[in-house]
């Protein structure tokens, strides 16, 4: 339902995005992993519609919603608000059915966003993106700045929005094992470039990712010369 | 006694207008940070305006009303005009402002010619305090409460007023959420011109306004929304209501030509005695 292909994106002279392809079906939940600045906000921004490819395309059969990095919540205004605007874009003001997913919200709804702790802003984050019925759910980081027992319980309700919805998830995601763990198929990102996609099974034992984060020696020197 | 409700009452009703051009500073201000110096102009053509209007026979409140409206068109094409091109600075479109209010004077020379115009009001005076008031000037407060309410209404309870908070608490959320934060930056425009237009159809039938009232009355509304940091309306009611009694007992038991200078060192003051809580706001 999402296919990238030859996606180039850049920021003035710098290049973000060189080249990437990826598809993600009908309810697939895939992770994007890589180390800083290999271009996986870039990739789910473009995604979202944020940015402009400079060439190739993306093309989305259906809606996206984004999880941004830092959850960017409307601080001074109300859960219920939060929400309320994440159906902006298709003038959803049902509120039940992210209540039913997400149940925990319903007893906040009239707190300031600003004013919870950051699991229970990453989970008004998710009902936000879930307000625009999206077809594709994509998130920038997931478990950043929380705390694994908070990550655990976003990361069940990912599952059952999969299962029972049949939303597909992109997740960009620092902690390799989380996202290895709750999608099938990963996608490692390394310098604007795809380095590899597979099973999350088949790249946990490869060491592609631990390359793609720490390099090795002497890739590290031909960069070198080569500048 | 009645020399000083009298006063009081005047500044009150002049000072409701400085709250309402105010506001219109702050909500552009709050959605797109420009701080939009057409304000000023736009009191000016509502007084303009309404003049016409009714002179052409159309009946109160119709009169007034087209005015306003027309006035809230008026903003939204200042607006275009401001910050229409994709990737303005704020700094260049508050520029742009500034030289559509020197277009606008010339236009109402050009339509209007040079003299001070006040359209008819409320006919009528009522005794307070033994004091001798025009009801004109008493509508001019109950209009602007009536505003503000309706516009604290509009920013908590509507689907639009909640995107336009957003727009302003945070664009980039606002964006992803699919706001068209420009289209709001728009509509902000549109809203302070309706806010401007009220300014100038109702204080005018009591302080004739002419082409060259834009700079008073928009440093008036500046002044009051400087002291509401330019982010709140209330605290810009209360700074507006607090300026044009200052300026009403200045011109009263001072010297009536003061009442720009007594506008602008309580801005200074304000801005001065401020800019800890400003520092403390941007650092957020």
């Amino acid at each position: 339902m999402l296919h990238i292909t030859d996606l180039v994106v850049r920021y003035g002279s710098a290049v973000a995005l060189d080249g990437v392809s990826l598809n993600v079906g009908r309810g697939e939940m895939v992770a994007l992993v890589g180390p800083n600045g290999a271009g996986k906000s870039t990739l789910i921004n473009t995604v979202s519609g944020l940015l402009k490819p400079a060439s190739g395309s993306v093309v989305v059969e259906g809606t996206v919603a984004q999880v941004p990095e830092g959850r960017q919540m409307f601080p001074d205004m109300s859960v219920e608000d939060n929400l309320l605007l994440g159906g902006w874009s298709i003038r959803n003001r049902q509120l039940d059915e992210v209540f039913d997913l997400l149940p925990d919200l319903a007893g906040m709804r009239r707190r300031k966003a600003g004013r919870l702790s950051g699991g229970q802003q990453q989970m008004v984050a998710i009902g936000r993106a879930l307000m625009a019925r999206p077809d594709l759910l994509a998130i920038d980081e997931l478990s950043l700045g929380l705390a694994p027992i908070v990550v655990d319980e976003l990361a069940e309700h990912l599952r059952y929005l999969n299962t029972e919805r049949g939303t597909a998830v992109l997740l960009v995601e620092q902690e390799v094992t989380l996202a290895f763990n709750l999608c099938a198929r990963a996608c490692v990102l390394e310098a604007g470039r795809v380095v590899v996609t597979g099973p999350s099974s088949e790249l946990a034992e490869s060491d592609a990712v631990r390359k793609a984060y720490f390099g090795d020696l002497a890739e590290l020197a031909d960069v070198e010369v080569s500048r | 006694m009645s020399e000083f409700v009298t006063y009081l009452v005047t500044g009150i009703a002049l000072g409701s207008s400085f709250a309402l051009i105010g506001s219109g500073f702050v909500v552009v201000h709050r959605v797109t940070c420009v701080v939009n110096f057409a304000q000023g102009s736009l009191a000016v053509l509502g007084a303009m305006l309404s003049a016409s209007l009714l002179a052409g026979r159309l009946p109160h409140v119709v009169g007034e009303a087209v005015t306003v409206v027309v006035c809230g068109v008026v903003g939204v094409l200042v607006g275009v005009i401001a910050i229409g091109r994709r990737g303005t600075p704020p700094l260049i479109s508050l520029i742009v402002t500034l030289g559509v209010s020197m277009v606008f004077s010339a236009a109402i020379i050009w339509l209007w010619g040079q003299d001070p115009v006040s359209p008819p009001g409320l006919d009528g005076f009522a005794t307070i305090l033994g004091a001798e008031v025009e009801r004109q000037r008493l509508l001019v407060l109950v209009v602007t409460l009536v505003a503000f309410a309706a516009l604290s209404l509009f920013f908590s309870r509507t689907y639009v007023g909640k995107a336009l908070t957003a727009s302003a608490s945070n664009p980039f959320a606002a964006r992803l959420v699919g706001i068209d934060v420009r289209r709001m930056g728009l509509v902000a425009f549109g809203l302070s011109g309706i806010l401007g237009g009220m300014a100038g159809v109702l204080i005018a039938p009591s302080n004739a306004l002419s082409f060259y009232s834009d700079l008073p009355m928009a440093l008036g509304g500046f002044a009051a929304a400087v002291f509401g940091g330019l982010v709140s309306p209330l605290r810009t009611l209360v700074g507006g209501l607090g300026l044009g009694v200052a300026g009403q007992l200045t011109a009263g038991y001072l010297n009536g030509s003061y009442q720009t200078e007594v506008a602008l060192l309580l801005m200074i003051v304000i801005m001065i005695a401020r800019s800890r809580s400003f520092a403390h706001e941007e650092a957020k």
